[in-house]
């Protein structure tokens, strides 16, 4: 089960977060500088699922971009390293960049019928991005 | 005036050029001043957009309560912009625990039966997100209606939705079970995912669903098997496998299907091999679907070949050079371990290998598994491998390592002697990371393994020269010196150099240990119990001992002054006993990790079964003319029985002053006899579980300028009475305050009879023989009583 979903770069500012178990506003933010520096102490080489505390994060990294995903012990890590990747390409195919800076809103309503049913759903997307004039 | 409100946008932008995190903060804060007031004015057109920033702002981690109200608002009003952010807001800001929660379910099921379909979709969405049980149970009969309409986009959300609904209120199964097999004959990849996800929930939660599924086995079976034959396709097709995703998911129902269940499981296993020799494995998505099969193979009952085959892709996945694989592979492989150990044996030299990574989620999962690997006849080989990794792991990982190699030793060591040395290495190179029982293990094993005294002794002496930093190694290396210590001045042992330790060398080492600002309390009480013990082992005199013992009787911490004068009472009043008490322990019992520096002792004292010396013959004569004295013309004589083993039950109570009960109130010491500076005290002890017993300490001192030699106490007692001289510590009582002689009579009154006591003493003083004999007066009352 996906637990959060953050989009952070090389500063560690975050970019976007989603939660989806309810965690206190202010242990976000402490969540989010550890995860972030347990990623960023990483070098190329090592591999991209780390274990930290009683979850895994899986971690990509995109330019300045890092995109982390934190999941419980029963996820597939490799389906979820590629959900990641999967989530990326579309977000460029739709927004013709990778950075998302300013559609915040699109975005994270975008995340919600991959992650609602908890596991990657990203061909709906595709459908959805095609079909809906929300977007 | 109107400020006109700032766009989204232009708040990022300026949230982005603050250089400090105070300037964002002020920037935040004047932010969130003016949507407050916006909010309270109610200004319906700007609203969605001063919401976007107010969540923007909420994801950066700032308050952003106050506007729950807002979104009830924006979800109410009929523009589509407003809802959009309004459903938004609600997911991200309204939760279970604020009650206002509620208060959309209305505005969710006016949206639902409206039939517009961005819209349902919308709130869809946000039920999945945010629904609590409440408005599960309340909108559930919509999101039914909604799961058979024809337009795929809703559907799927609905199924979403029914997913989310499903974790909540398990009691809804009931509802959403019926359509599961319709929706499966679904084409649409999106309705099939989230069927599937919605069947494994229902899996999960619910014994009977799992029955009632059993039966799709086979068109589960037939969908994958599509997909896998699929070829390429636009739409699903990610780096050549077809929708990948989608493979998962199914693989992992069948797991749940499959598992302890034999039929299901035979029906899957043709697919499964099918699935993992054609799935193109140069790519991460083929990686992917590869280890779900594997993960299903390995939780249903498969067929013996296939459980191989597994094996196998994991030991293929192990060489593969790509770090991520290598990850998945060694988790996997620690979960087969339990099942398939000879088959995971196999790849025990890639394993090892995986030890030497500098990647810690890599390293730690390799560790692990090579824990889990060590058995009878590898142990030698991968002992030396998981020493090797012990020296140059991370410091997080060093405890796991230390504490793995250190069961593994105790499970499988070939010899005691190779098991000493692993310990032995494990403390020199991780002491501070090891567990606390580490250290009663290893006393433990050195008592036992009588030959290896001599050796460990002179092992661990080497290794608290060269290092006391290392608390469980210093604790152990004076446990051993104060047991062994004579063995370790003996010289001779074969298996390692001779080197010639000296007296003084071991006791200044204790001392070091003692001062050392490193040691802990316990390290210290340890070795200030070694330094006594070698009182007794050692040849030379005791002084050195004694004083370290007597400045110790000051010190600060309680535990240690109480032992520093436990000791040293030990040396003045007790000192015929001391030898019997410091000797060699017998073994005591593993009783796990309780046992503990106080039990040991208190067993000690307690265990003793070596007589003190028996009295010597001449002293029955003697007495019986003092008998005769006392009681006139009687037949009847006492003859001393032989002395009874058990040596002061009173020393006892001393060493187990922490847990003993408090003693009762003493008797005062009575002086008896004065005679040119030489002195002699009885000092009284009533036991209080032996009613019936007297303990008396016969105390001689010499104040005077010369020495007292060849001193000889004798007493009698009334016939009613029975009563045991003990050999006194010494015979020679030094000039000017030297140390004392003592001895201890036992008296045994059971009949309460007044205590009367005759003593008779002869000694050489002034080279002049003195005889004395008198009858104590002033015998206290509570002595006899």
């Amino acid at each position: 089960m996906i637990k959060f979903f953050l989009m952070v770069n090389k500063q560690g500012q975050t970019r976007l977060s989603k939660y989806y178990e309810h965690v206190d506003i202010n242990k976000r933010t402490l969540l989010e500088t550890e995860v972030i520096k347990s990623c960023l102490s990483r070098s190329n080489e090592q591999c991209s699922f780390i274990e930290y505390k009683d979850f895994k994060l899986i971690y990509r990294q995109y330019a300045a971009l890092f995109i982390v995903v934190g999941v419980n012990d029963t996820e597939n890590e490799m389906a979820i390293y590629e959900f990641i990747h999967n989530f990326v390409e579309v977000l460029d195919e739709y927004f013709s960049r990778v950075e998302p800076i300013d559609e915040f809103p699109k975005i994270c309503s975008a995340l919600e019928p991959q992650q609602a049913c908890f596991s990657p759903d990203s061909s709906s997307f595709k459908g959805a991005a095609s079909t809906t004039p929300i977007y | 005036m109107v400020v006109p409100s700032l766009k989204l946008q232009d708040l990022i932008e300026e949230i982005r050029g603050a250089k400090t995190q105070a300037q964002e903060r002020e920037v935040i804060q004047k932010e969130c001043a003016h949507i407050r007031a916006s909010f309270r004015d109610g200004d319906p057109v700007h609203r969605h957009r001063q919401l976007a920033k107010l969540l923007y702002v909420h994801m950066l981690g700032y308050p952003a309560h106050f506007g729950q109200m807002e979104c009830l608002k924006l979800i109410a009003s009929s523009r589509f912009t407003d809802k959009r952010v309004g459903y938004l807001g609600a997911m991200l800001l309204l939760d279970e625990r604020h009650d206002a929660h509620l208060l959309i379910t209305n505005s969710i099921k006016n949206d639902l039966s409206q039939g517009i379909q961005p819209v349902q979709g919308l709130a869809l969405c946000t039920l999945s997100t945010m629904g609590s049980a409440e408005m599960c149970r309340d909108l559930a009969p919509e999101v039914e209606k909604l799961l058979l309409q024809p337009s795929p986009y809703v559907r799927k959300k609905a199924i979403l939705t029914a997913v989310h609904m499903i974790r909540k209120v398990p009691e809804l199964s009931s509802v959403f079970l019926p359509p599961c097999a319709q929706l499966l004959h679904e084409r649409h990849h999106g309705i099939l995912l989230g069927t599937i996800t919605l069947i494994t929930e229902l899996c999960e939660r619910s014994p009977a669903a799992l029955r009632h599924f059993r039966k799709v086995v086979p068109q589960l079976v037939q969908i994958l098997r599509t997909l896998v034959t699929m070829g390429y396709s636009t739409e699903h097709s990610i780096s050549g496998v077809s929708d990948p995703f989608l493979q998962v998911q199914i693989l992992r129902l069948l797991r749940i299907l499959g598992r302890n269940h034999e039929e299901s499981s035979e029906t899957m296993n043709d697919l499964l091999a099918q699935v993992a020799t054609n799935t193109d494995t140069s790519r991460n998505a083929g990686n992917a679907v590869l280890f779900e099969t594997v993960l299903t193979i390995m939780d249903i009952c498969s067929a013996a070949g296939l459980r191989v085959l597994a094996v196998n892709i994991l030991g293929r996945f192990l060489l593969n050079s790509d770090r991520n694989i290598r990850y998945v592979a060694l988790t996997s492989l620690l979960r087969l371990v339990q099942s398939d150990h000879s088959a995971v044996q196999r790849h025990r030299p890639t394993v090892v290998e995986c030890l030497r990574e500098t990647d810690a989620s890599l390293s730690r999962r390799a560790l692990e598994l090579s824990l889990a690997l060590v058995n009878s006849s590898n142990v030698r080989a991968m002992m030396q491998e998981l020493q090797a990794f012990l020296e140059s792991c991370p410091p997080d990982l060093r405890a796991d390592c230390a504490s793995g190699i250190l069961l593994a030793a105790e499970r499988f060591a070939p010899t005691k002697r190779w098991h000493i040395d692993t310990i032995l290495h494990v403390l020199t190179t991780a002491g501070t990371h090891v567990r606390d029982d580490a250290v009663a293990n290893l006393t433990q094993l050195i008592g036992g393994a009588q030959e290896l005294h001599a050796y460990s002794v002179r092992r661990l002496y080497n290794a608290l020269a060269e290092d006391i930093s290392q608390q469980p190694l210093v604790q152990v290396a004076a446990w051993c010196i104060g047991e062994y210590g004579d063995l370790l001045l003996a010289g001779n042992c074969e298996e390692i150099e001779p080197l010639q330790v000296d007296e003084e060398e071991v006791l200044a080492l204790l001392e070091k240990v003692l001062q050392s600002h490193m040691s802990l309390p316990a390290t210290r009480g340890y070795a200030l119990t070694a330094l006594m013990k070698l009182s007794t082992r050692l040849c030379g005199d005791n002084n050195r001992i004694r004083q370290v013992v007597s400045i110790y009787g000051s010190c600060l911490d309680v535990e240690l002054q109480q032992r520093a004068v436990e000791y040293d009472t030990l040396f003045r009043k007790y000192d015929h006993m001391r030898a019997a008490i410091l000797e060699k322990m017998p073994l005591a019992e593993r009783d796990g990790p309780q046992a503990d520096e106080e039990a040991k002792e208190s067993k000690e004292a307690a265990q003793l079964s070596e007589a003190a010396p028996v009295p010597t013959e001449p002293q029955a004569s003697q007495l019986l003319d003092l008998l005769d004295l006392l009681d006139g013309a009687s037949g009847d004589v006492q003859h001393p029985p032989p002395l009874d083993p058990s040596p002061g039950g009173a020393l006892v109570h001393l060493l187990d002053l922490p847990c003993a009960p408090p003693p009762p109130a003493p008797i005062p010491d009575l002086k008896v006899f004065e005679r040119e500076g030489v002195q002699l005290n009885l000092s009284f002890i009533r036991p209080p579980e032996n009613p019936a017993l007297l303990l008396i300490t016969v105390t001689a001192t010499n104040f005077s300028e010369g020495d007292v030699t060849h001193f000889i106490c004798q007493a009698a007692v009334p016939k009613s009475l029975q009563l045991q001289l003990q050999a006194p510590s010494g015979n020679t009582v030094p000039a000017r305050g030297g140390l004392p002689i003592t001895q201890l009579f036992r008296i045994l009154n059971p009949n309460k009879a007044p205590l009367r006591l005759k003593l008779r003493l002869t000694y050489d003083h002034f080279h002049q023989s003195v005889q004395e004999i008198f009858e104590v007066n002033n015998l206290p009352v509570e002595s006899w009583q």
